[in-house]
């Protein structure tokens, strides 16, 4: 086979990795929804807790897909993008505790949702704006540029952290009752919120394709690999670079918005350095620069987490480090890698 | 000073000097008054030592100048301080009359009409050949019309027209990363061409080149002179010498001669430079 009809069908395969991610989390979701509209007493019947924990994963799918637009696709490896995540958290939760006892007088303002809605994508938005503005102007990049990244997130964790911020302290804002009217605790609630994170993993996935497609995902690419090159015929890649993550933190936000009410609780946590080194993880296990191998990874690895944290909670770290450790030494470009390889050999047999 | 006041107002109110626009079309760069690059006593060095020393260089407007002289010479760093990735420490570039290049960054540069190949060829390995034309291909280059861009009927005639050019029609859809040494080197001046630059800087087009390859060139590069300026830096001196008009040494920063090719070879201060060195047997060689 020639490398250009291998070529072509790389492309190929690309049109198709597109179908069936789409494809397999339509029907998921729908599977997700029939399973628990049967009655409780059947086997295979799925309970609101169960539903609730899917749509988490979904939000964590979320937030991969926007670390692998910027880190598979430009190359800029941000490790804060928890940060974006938390953001968005925190947008959503102050809107859900200004329904009942805002902290502070400024908040009630946030009660309207769709102001809140807004401040869930608009406040990482600018966060990632400026913060780009200066490092991409400034040509910041490499190992430096995820060093400041993990320094953002950090110090964002000890703002909030503080009770001036009438953010809720450590403990962060909890204790919500309603979503736009309706009761948090009910089962159709659950199913809500699981199919809008579901929606809205679909629509990022189609949207990141779209960029990713167009000739500006192109001139990331080419960026990724000669920055200089990119200079030199013309295109302002630190403009390129801020538009691309200033995207990736709204769709973060969007993430830590829907994840917020799902879970409950939105604290300092989410900020902590280690949760963002996690979900490029998540992203490296999956394979990078495919967006479907982002979200298979941040499902996998999540599941694999609960799994044990329930089990031996102590050996999740050390789990996640080999994990990391073998996919980076045999697995370079993570399981859609080996999806991949194995699709071409059996094109290659047939 | 000669001038009678008749001629002085004559020169002064010449319409192509008053009015802007009876400039020469779809170019912002102003040639009317000179050279189209204007390079004087400029110097740059890179902990204390000095790599460009009091470098004076102009080129005309169409002109095709061939840039020689041993490793080091500074060769590479002209053409950095020239496209806006070096700042020097002193001296002055323009582009034309009219636009000052250490006061614009590479983007800049780029969009002004300024095209640059690199000594080691850098295509965008990851993308398809036809990609990397696409890429350069002129345009606006901001970030939601790039985005929204389609290659329209021009552009898809304008990438087999430059692929027919560079030889490399039949890998059109081959990503650039699998080409060979000498087929980067053409899709990157083929990129340069995509990019209808006013002033072309090449940087050691024919290394890895075949003989046959290397002739391609040769005739590229004198066929692009007359509508574009041309600067090739080569150690080949064959390749040279097949192109030359003009020819500039430069050495430790600053130019040694200047001339036709016959009398930069038989310069002694050039023939001293390269004694010794592996190219001195190249130069007289040739002549
Ligand atoms: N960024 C830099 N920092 C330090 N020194 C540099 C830098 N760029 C160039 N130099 C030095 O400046 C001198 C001139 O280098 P340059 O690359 O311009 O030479 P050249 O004429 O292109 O040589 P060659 O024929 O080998 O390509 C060299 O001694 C080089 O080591
Ligand atoms: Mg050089």
């Amino acid at each position: 086979m020639s490398l250009a009809t291998m070529f072509k069908r790389n492309s190929l395969l690309d049109e198709r990795s597109t179908w069936i991610t789409s494809i397999v989390l339509i029907v998921g979701m729908l599977a997700v929804v029939v399973l628990h509209a049967l009655p409780p007493e059947h086997a295979w019947h799925l309970n609101g807790s169960v539903v609730t924990l899917l749509g988490k994963y979904l939000t964590y799918m979320l937030l991969a897909l926007a670390v692998d637009l910027i880190w598979g696709y430009l190359g800029i490896l941000s490790l804060g993008h928890g940060a974006f995540f938390a953001l968005g958290g925190y947008a959503m939760g102050l809107y859900l505790t200004a329904q009942q006892a805002p902290l502070a007088p400024w908040q009630t303002v946030m009660a309207h949702f769709p102001v809140a809605a807004l401040a869930m994508v608009l406040a990482p938005g600018l966060l990632a704006l400026v913060f780009g503005w200066l490092a991409f102007r400034s040509r910041v990049t490499g190992v430096y540029f995820s060093i400041i990244t993990q320094a953002l997130t950090f110090a964002l964790m000890l703002a909030f952290n503080r009770n001036e911020m009438d953010m809720g302290g450590s403990t962060g804002l909890t204790r919500f009752d309603e979503l736009l009217g309706f009761s948090l605790a009910s089962e159709s609630m659950s199913v809500a919120l699981f199919v809008a994170s579901g929606v809205a993993v679909l629509l990022a996935f189609w949207g990141c394709k779209a960029v990713t497609r167009s000739r500006l995902g192109r001139v990331c690419m080419a960026t990724r690999d000669a920055e200089a090159r990119v200079r030199f015929i013309g295109y302002r890649v630190e403009h390129v670079k801020l538009a691309v993550f200033v995207l990736s933190a709204m769709i973060a936000g969007i993430a830590g918005a829907l994840y917020v009410p799902q879970v409950g609780i939105i604290n300092p946590s989410t900020f902590a350095p280690l949760f963002s080194i996690e979900v490029v993880v998540w992203v490296a296990l999956g394979g990078r620069a495919t967006l479907y191998g982002a979200l298979l990874g941040a499902l996998v690895v999540n599941y694999l987490k609960t799994l044990l944290t329930g089990v031996m909670p102590d050996a999740w770290l050390f789990l996640l480090g080999g994990l990391f450790v073998v996919v980076t030494m045999f697995l370079p470009q993570g399981v859609a890698g080996v999806l991949a390889r194995l699709r071409r050999r059996r094109e290659v047999a047939a | 000073m000669s001038m009678t006041n008749v001629e002085r107002l004559r020169e002064f109110a010449r319409p192509d000097r008053v009015f802007d626009f009876m400039a020469p079309a779809d170019s912002p760069v102003d040639v009317r008054h000179g050279p189209i690059l204007y390079l004087e006593d400029v110097s740059v060095s890179f902990d204390g030592f000095k790599a460009i020393d009091d470098l004076n260089l102009t080129i005309d407007d169409g002109e095709l100048r061939c840039i020689i002289g041993p490793n080091g010479a500074g060769k590479t760093t002209m053409m950095d301080i020239i496209t806006g990735k070096t700042r020097p420490d002193r001296g002055q570039a323009w582009f034309g009359s009219r636009h000052n290049l250490l006061q614009m960054d590479e983007p800049q540069i780029a969009n002004l009409g300024i095209g640059r190949k690199f000594q080691k060829p850098t295509v965008f390995e990851a993308l398809s050949v036809s990609a990397n034309l696409e890429l350069a291909m002129v345009g606006d280059r901001r970030v939601w019309k790039t985005l929204l861009a389609r290659l329209d009927h021009e552009g898809r005639e304008r990438i087999d027209e430059i692929m027919e050019t560079i030889g490399l029609s039949a890998e059109r859809d081959r990503l650039a990363g699998v080409l060979s040494h000498g087929q980067k080197q053409w899709l990157e001046i083929g990129m340069l061409l995509m990019q209808r630059p006013r002033l072309l800087l090449v940087d050691e087009p024919v290394a890895g080149m075949t003989e046959p390859e290397m002739h391609r060139t040769a005739e590229l590069m004198t066929r692009l002179a007359g509508q574009q300026s041309v600067v090739v830096v080569e150690h080949d001196m064959g390749f040279v010498r097949s192109i030359a008009r003009t020819v500039t040494v430069l050495d430790q920063g600053s130019v040694l001669a200047e001339g036709s090719m016959d009398e930069v070879a038989n310069d002694p201060r050039v023939i001293e430079v390269y004694l010794g060195g592996d190219e001195a047997s190249d130069v007289r060689e040739e002549t």
